[in-house]
């Protein structure tokens, strides 16, 4: 592989998308709490530009930028690889992050003269680290190094369950821990097993050597398995209703939208390109099962929720399974950038829902479903912001959901595997159900007008209102993203194989 | 039986034990010791493999040493975030069950 044993002549931006952030939570913890949003906010910015300069320079090339750590070659040296798949995370990730901060600034602000808060400067240092740990998923290309990256992500991600601290959070933290332990121990006994077969952990490397035998279909299937416990796939979600509907807001929305995506970004990777074509017929059509499963199980229960944040989580539950679908249908070209754009609409789509729905709560000082009448009339861009985005997860068009749904659509029907059309349509039904039962009492109105007790800041709503349109505008242009999500993926499948 | 061998049978005991504490005990400081026992036996696994020269066929191989030693590092700051979550726990309940759910999460599920 002549063009990937050096770096890339732009690879230097993949070092800034890692280091960056890592220089940030340093900052943070010297700076304290009362500058955390100052300096996440620029350097945030500042990554929003590096993100976008991964994704020209993986689309102007054409192929996968890579970065060989020290300059070694693997297997003795590290890589850092960005293809097509990983630049559109980069960006999304940067976006939601972008918007988390923008968004957040009203509950873990340090008020002038008071002393700050543990919350102040936790909740800016974990901001930082899930965006380092994403990143680091997205750009690892090496098992261990993304077993390093998931642990990250996780560390990150459970203290964000219980920045609150009261007991339930705390209990929803700890059993979210514990799952994601068990996750993360499956797939290090997986690479251990690969390790011992293969001799190395470097994916590229791995692709060319992998053979249909017992100890790969052992390894894929613990590592599968662990990352699925950390995706909360059905039956292993029970962990997520409780941490994603008790976090603070702007945390819900980025464990929804980034941190369950992590760990299946590395199922993606497994699946797609260290055992592209070894992963049996039944095992996709079990994940498949399980996807088909968490649609219909996720759906049905966010239909019977009387909390709103609850009724969210649920359906984060429901979405995730679309994401498994792409797993049985893998031989359709189409399957894959479905999946992917699932996870890229939903991620918009999710992150807007929460923040809404903490704006809402907000102002109503709960969040129960039946008692949400009047909100329309006082946040009206919230609630039109919750809508766009309900509209993305049901799939109406001309959303991301919408596509996603045609994209996986039209792959299970040309794979001639017809029931995973049903579940999808099953599915969309019950995410309108469900989204119509949230927003039809938001926007009934109430005897009473709705008396705003703080003044709820314009620019939060509009932060809100962007992830919703951002959802809207993947669907309406979809073309440039599919393209450069099959980017650096050829070169792959030559690599892999017969 | 060779050295390697006893060594990758300890491990998948070790394995076994944690995956079956981890899974069966309904107590979160059992859960995360179980987890330890679960980490030490893939640990040793790695140790296992590196005796063996991995396939590479070496008399020994020292990449799986060096990333041994970063699992151990990984897998300590997971026991010592579970441990500070539990104590937390401890203070404001005064108990450390996941089972009676706090009536704020109002979730169905109570088996973890």
């Amino acid at each position: 592989m002549p063009s990937e044993a050096m770096a890339s002549p732009n690879a230097g931006f993949l070092v800034l998308a890692l280091a960056l952030p890592v220089a940030g939570i340093l900052l943070v913890f010297l700076a304290g709490g009362r500058y955390g949003r100052g300096i996440t906010l620029t350097l945030v910015l500042a990554g929003v530009g590096i993100a976008a300069a991964i994704a020209d320079g993986v689309w102007r090339t054409g192929d996968a930028l890579t970065y060989l750590a020290g300059g070694w070659a693997p297997p003795l040296g590290i890589k850092l690889r960005a293809d097509g798949l990983s630049a559109a995370m980069i960006v999304v990730t940067s976006i939601v992050i972008l918007a988390a901060g923008l968004y957040a600034p009203n509950e873990f602000r340090v008020a002038q003269g008071k002393s700050e808060t543990r919350a102040s400067l936790s909740f800016w240092v974990l901001l930082l680290s899930v965006w380092a740990a994403m990143n680091a998923v997205f750009l690892g290309n090496d098992l261990f190094n993304l077993y390093v990256a998931l642990e990250l992500l996780t560390f990150a991600g459970v203290p964000l369950v219980c920045l609150s601290g009261s007991p339930a959070t705390l209990t929803a933290a700890l059993r979210y821990l514990l799952f994601a332990l068990l996750g993360s121990a499956l797939y290090l006994l997986g690479a251990v097993l690969l390790y011992g077969s293969y001799g190395t952990l470097d994916i590229g490397l791995l692709a060319a050597q992998v053979r249909p035998e017992p100890a790969l279909w052992l390894a894929i299937a613990l590592m599968t398995a662990g990352l699925a416990a950390k995706t909360a796939l059905f039956p292993v979600h029970i962990w997520l209703p409780p941490a994603h509907s008790g976090a603070p807001p702007a945390a819900s929305a980025l464990l929804s939208a980034l941190v369950v995506k992590g760990s299946f970004f590395l199922i993606v990777r497994l699946w797609f390109d260290v055992a592209p074509a070894m992963t049996g017929a039944i095992a996709g059509q079990i994940l498949g099962a399980m996807g088909a499963g968490a649609i219909v199980f996720g759906g049905v229960v966010a239909l019977r929720q009387t909390r709103l944040k609850l009724l969210i989580a649920y359906s984060t539950v429901a979405q995730i399974g679309y994401l498994f679908l792409m797993f049985p249908l893998a031989a359709e070209p189409n399957a894959l950038a479905g999946g992917m754009f699932q996870a890229i609409s939903h991620a918009f789509a999710k992150a807007a829902m929460f923040m809404a729905a903490g704006l809402m709560a907000g102002v109503l000082g709960h969040d129960r479903i039946a008692d949400l009448r009047g909100i329309g009339r006082a946040l009206p861009i919230t609630v039109f912001a919750f809508g766009l985005a309900a509209l993305s997860l049901v799939g109406v068009p001309p959303s991301g959901g919408f596509f996603t749904k045609c994209l996986l659509l039209s792959a299970s029907f040309t794979a001639g595997q017809w029931w995973w059309g049903a579940v999808i349509l099953a599915g969309g039904l019950l995410a309108g159900a469900y989204m119509f039962r949230a927003l039809m009492p938001a926007l009934a109105n109430s005897e009473i007008p709705l008396t705003l007790p703080a003044p709820v800041s314009r620019g939060r709503e509009i932060v809100v209102l962007a992830l919703a349109v951002c959802a809207l505008l993947v669907g309406m242009f979809p073309q440039r993203p599919i393209e450069l999500l099959q980017i650096g993926r050829v070169h792959l499948s030559e690599v892999a194989p017969q | 039986m060779s050295i390697a061998t006893v060594f990758g049978i300890c491990a998948a005991c070790l394995v076994g034990l944690g995956l079956y504490g981890l899974i069966v005990q309904p107590q979160p400081l059992r859960k995360i010791l179980a987890f330890n026992i679960l980490g030490g036996g893939i640990f040793l696994l790695f140790g296992a493999v590196a005796r063996r020269g991995a396939a590479a066929g070496m008399g020994g191989d020292p990449v799986p040493q060096a990333l041994v030693i970063t699992g151990i590092v990984v897998a300590f700051s997971a026991t010592a975030l579970g441990v500070a979550i539990l104590l937390r726990l401890f203070e404001e309940t005064g108990g450390t069950s996941l089972r009676d759910t706090p009536k704020e999460s109002q979730s169905q599920e109570t088996n973890s």
